[in-house]
């Protein structure tokens, strides 16, 4: 469904992603893992060609997303549904409108419809009633779940999280990972979360791909990443610090 | 000597890029279709609440200029010409370029910090990824709210200055106000009136693609916004100043028939 090729790209003199590569089957739910800096969020938007690499490919149901226009682009973005890490709700929209843009955006213009999917999307989100707030209105945790609402309500074939679970309580991220693994569940949605957050990265994903330094470290079942023997590996789950290492 | 090549070498990437952005701009009002509601909302946030700095701008700019234009005609016992000298000017270059000043410091600054605000908090990569080309949503709504209503906030400017003029002129300076306006209406052109329409136009286009370019381009934090929202007031009111010296030397001429 999604398969990735020598991706590269530099901001500058800073190599982010170098010859990153992976493939994602139909289906599957994927935890990308990685200290901040990494590149990660940077590997998603190329995912959904928010970012143009510098070099290699980005393949979605074997179309080339590298060189595509944006409005190429906006065609094959139909496929996906996004959670930024910041929800990034339009401030100027309530929350029964955030969520019926993409609807309406794609031309679906029967009010009645929209509503009721808005509905359904923001019962499955535990949110029923807050269709008229603004997101100002809303906590954090809530305007998360009102983002992911927005992603699924036109039924994505794939479903991208940045960092869904950054900057929340830890009961919230709970909540917020019961509520990823009740829409990959309820619809068979392919994931792809990018995370640092390893309880969220344990129950969502299937693989993980650890990114070091720009480079697929290791891409693994779960089982094998978090049993894992490699030093690296085992203190970035453990959130082991070497201070030699850190950089402040 | 590489410090004005480089500041040239910024102005051409610039001026090509908002041409760009005008090209696209273009091509998206032909093929795509417009969001009425976004429309409206901005010839609201636009026109209507440009109003009341425009009006005010246009009658104190009005009376100053008629009085200045009288001390200097009473010299050379002209004093019912002071109106028309008023009327040509605010037709053909106050009228637009006050409002376009006024408009580009309220409406331009405006733009530029709420797309730039949707860019650092990643409101426009959503919109993105929900089949959206920022172009449609966001700035073919306010390119064509923006020379909507330049030209009407024109009319209103020059209307109001020339009004505001005539008061002053009969009940302050005691000028006879009959003579006075039938010297304006002998003297005030149709084709002063449309250079100021069409300037107004082009001001309008400028102010919202300058606008547009720079939220959609700005740098990340709050500073990225500060900063790009100051260079857009600035660069559209220098766009203003230096395309209106052109305009009116290339309008002139075409317009002196009518």
């Amino acid at each position: 469904m999604i398969e990735v090729k020598n991706l590269c790209k530099s901001f500058g003199s800073n190599l982010v992603l170098n010859q990153v590569g992976f493939e994602v089957d139909e289906g599957e739910s994927i935890a990308i893992i990685g200290r901040s800096g990494t590149g990660k969020s940077v590997l998603i938007k190329h995912l959904i060609g928010l970012i143009a690499p510098d070099s290699g490919q980005v393949k979605v149901d074997g179309q080339n997303l590298v060189g595509m226009s944006e409005r190429e682009l906006l065609l094959i973005r139909q496929k996906f549904g996004m959670l930024f890490q910041g929800a990034a709700l339009f401030d100027s929209l309530n929350v029964a409108e955030n969520i019926a843009f993409p609807l309406r955006r794609t031309g679906c213009s029967d009010e009645s419809d929209i509503e009721r999917r808005v509905d359904e999307v923001l019962n499955l989100v535990e949110l029923s009633g807050t269709n008229l707030k603004m997101p100002s209105e809303l906590s954090g945790g809530m305007q998360k779940r009102v983002g992911l609402a927005r992603a699924i309500v036109h039924r994505p074939q794939i479903i991208l999280y940045d960092e869904p679970t950054t900057g929340l309580d830890p009961i919230v991220s709970d909540s917020i990972d019961q509520l990823m693994m009740r829409v990959r569940d309820k619809y068979h949605i392919t994931s792809i979360v990018v995370t640092h957050d390893m309880r969220c990265a344990r129950r969502l994903g299937q693989r993980i791909i650890y990114l070091r330094e720009g480079q697929v470290y290791l891409d693994a079942s779960a089982e094998e990443v978090f049993n894992s023997e490699d030093e690296l590996v085992g203190k970035f789950i453990r959130g082991e610090a070497d201070l030699k290492e850190v950089e402040f | 000597m590489k410090a004005a090549q480089g500041v040239g070498m910024n102005f051409s990437i610039g001026v090509g890029r908002v041409a760009l952005l005008a090209c696209e701009v273009i091509r998206s009002i032909f093929s795509v279709r417009l969001d009425l509601s976004e429309l409206l909302k901005q010839v609201h946030f636009i026109g209507v609440r440009s109003v009341f700095v425009v009006l005010t701008t246009g009658a104190s700019t009005g009376m100053v200029f008629c009085a200045q234009t009288l001390y200097q005609l009473h010299k050379v016992k002209m004093d019912s010409a002071a109106l028309s000298v008023v009327g040509i000017a605010m037709t053909g270059d106050l009228g637009p370029v006050l409002a376009g000043l006024m408009v580009a410091g309220r409406v331009g600054a405006g733009i530029t910090a709420e797309l730039g605000t949707m860019r650092v908090t990643e409101q426009i990569d959503a919109m993105r990824t929900m089949s959206t080309h920022p172009i449609d949503y966001l700035v073919v709504p306010r390119f064509i709210a923006t020379v909507l209503a330049m030209p009407l906030l024109t009319v209103l400017a020059s209307v109001v200055g020339i009004f505001a003029a005539y008061i002053l002129l009969g009940s302050v300076l005691g000028v006879d106000q009959a003579s006075s306006l039938k010297h304006m209406y002998y003297y005030t052109d149709t084709g002063d009136v449309l250079m100021g329409l069409i300037k107004a136009f082009v001001f309008g286009a400028l102010i919202s693609l300058i606008s547009c370019y720079r939220g959609l381009n700005c740098d990340k934090g709050a500073e990225g916004v500060g900063k790009a929202t100051n260079e857009a007031v600035v660069q559209s009111c220098i766009s203003i100043l230096v395309s209106n010296f052109f305009l009116t030397l290339l309008l002139r001429p075409i317009l002196k028939s009518f």
